[in-house]
């Protein structure tokens, strides 16, 4: 299932929590071999998971990480702008309707059903909370994963060519578009809508017992 | 509260000319008129921004009756105040109808919040200033579910804008209390008041770091607002002093 949480909520969740990060250093230090850190737990951590952002995470049924990605309003501190500004040519994005996602990361388990229930969930938290856009930073290997879900950005810049490529995109969610994610995916958009209400709707109290 | 297409039109050049308003705006009390005038433009019981700190709301302008204010504050309504735990350094803006209201102090809250006409609906939007500021803007009302929903859907993403227009304008007004020697600089602001600071003009500056002068505007830009200076010159001293760059 899908779980919104913000990083303040993540202890209530150890194991989902701990999996996400060590997930986050296979793919991004031992797969990608990107400049990030990893700890002596064998996690993969930023300065932005430090300013509560929100998580978006699939759980297993074992109660670990499959997928994540995370969310920060551009309104406030975040990556596109202090570390990609050149890609938008120094154009600063700054809004409240306009969230970054970071990090999203695929376990070397996950199923393709993980990442389109990520994508499928940037919807409903732009429906949810009327963002009207998110952007993001991606490498060609998101491009291929954008296509398959269904849902390509709109670039905004880019540099490189091949391995070397990076880009800066954003995503508008239409009713249109979520419907045909949704259909891609298999999942009913009444099933991510569900798994929103539960993190934000008024039974969310049930959904922190875990 | 659904208006006729026309009385919609004039609510939006109503509410234009509010937002002019604020704009202009250099000093705490002219927000007061400006907060009533809002409420009014959006047809809503109430309107209030505070800026909350640890200790307690730092600052706060709204349409509250001084009473609810008073009774707020003697019965120490912060630490309890559902709206406060639940909106929670978090950034989205949350339904009142959406928070935990069972235990019994939250009921006590709300019969008592009513019985002072802040109204049955409500929606609070948080915003995460810089150096940690954190603030919440909040709207109340009281109708129906049905009602509230639909004015949710025709003015979520307006209030969304005005709450952060809103707490801009207040740091702007209360700006040397949010100087902070801890304040975060990225690495490319860094280097850029460095080379700054080691007199390099822009032209060289953007060379040396290989972008364009554009995009070290934005940079200079991004550690000013960051350090509260007043300008460029203002940012490389602050940062100077403070210890945040070296040279």
């Amino acid at each position: 299932m899908l779980r919104y949480l913000y990083a303040d909520q993540l202890d209530e969740f150890p194991q989902l929590r701990d999996t996400m990060f060590r997930d986050r250093a296979d793919q991004f230090k031992t797969r990608l071999n990107w400049d990030v850190s990893v700890d002596e737990n064998g996690f993969e951590r930023d300065e932005y998971d430090d300013l509560n952002p929100l998580y978006v995470i699939w759980e297993t049924p074992q109660g670990t990480h499959s997928g994540s990605m995370r969310l920060l309003p551009t309104s406030g501190r975040c990556m596109v702008n202090e570390h990609f500004a050149e890609l938008m040519n120094g154009d600063l994005i700054n809004s409240p309707l306009i969230w970054e996602c970071t990090r999203f990361c695929l376990a070397r388990h996950a199923t393709r059903l993980t990442a389109n229930a990520l994508m499928l969930a940037g919807g409903e938290v732009m429906v949810g909370f009327g963002v009207k856009q998110c952007v993001g930073v991606f490498d060609q290997r998101m491009i291929r994963i954008y296509r398959m879900i269904g849902a390509q950005p709109k670039i905004l810049g880019q540099t490189g060519e091949g391995k070397d490529f990076i880009g800066v995109g954003t995503w508008s969610f239409t009713d249109e578009l979520r419907q045909r994610v949704a259909k891609i995916a298999g999942i009913s958009p009444l099933q991510s809508r569900q798994w929103f209400d539960l993190a934000f709707g008024p039974d969310q109290r049930l959904a922190q017992v875990g | 509260m659904k208006d006729a297409p026309l009385t919609q039109l004039n609510k939006i050049n109503q509410i234009d000319l509010i937002f002019t308003r604020l704009d202009k705006a250099n000093a705490l009390s002219d927000l007061d008129p400006i907060i009533r005038d809002l409420r009014d433009g959006f047809c809503v019981d109430h309107m209030v921004y505070h800026w909350v700190n640890a200790k307690g709301a730092k600052l706060g302008v709204g349409t509250y009756s001084p009473d609810w204010v008073q009774r707020y504050l003697d019965k120490g309504y912060l630490r309890i105040d559902p709206v406060i735990l639940g909106c929670a350094h978090h950034f989205h803006p949350v339904d009142w109808k959406n928070l935990d209201w069972t235990p019994k102090a939250a009921r006590q809250f709300l019969s008592d919040a009513i019985e002072y006409g802040v109204g049955n609906q409500g929606l609070s939007i948080p915003i995460r200033g810089p150096q940690g500021q954190y603030a919440l803007f909040s709207v109340s009302h009281n109708c129906s579910d049905d009602e509230w929903a639909a004015f949710i859907t025709d003015n979520r993403r307006n209030l969304i804008l005005l709450a952060h227009y809103f707490n801009k304008k207040v740091l702007e007004i209360e700006g040397d209390r949010m100087s902070d020697p801890r304040a975060h600089l990225s690495p490319r602001e860094n280097e850029a008041l460095t080379l700054l600071a080691l007199g390099y003009n822009r032209a060289q500056v953007a060379q040396t770091m290989s972008i364009s002068e554009h995009t070290l505007r934005a940079y200079i830009e991004g550690a000013r607002h960051k350090l509260g200076a007043m300008n460029t010159v203002h940012a490389v001293a602050c940062a100077i002093t403070s210890g945040m760059i070296i040279v």
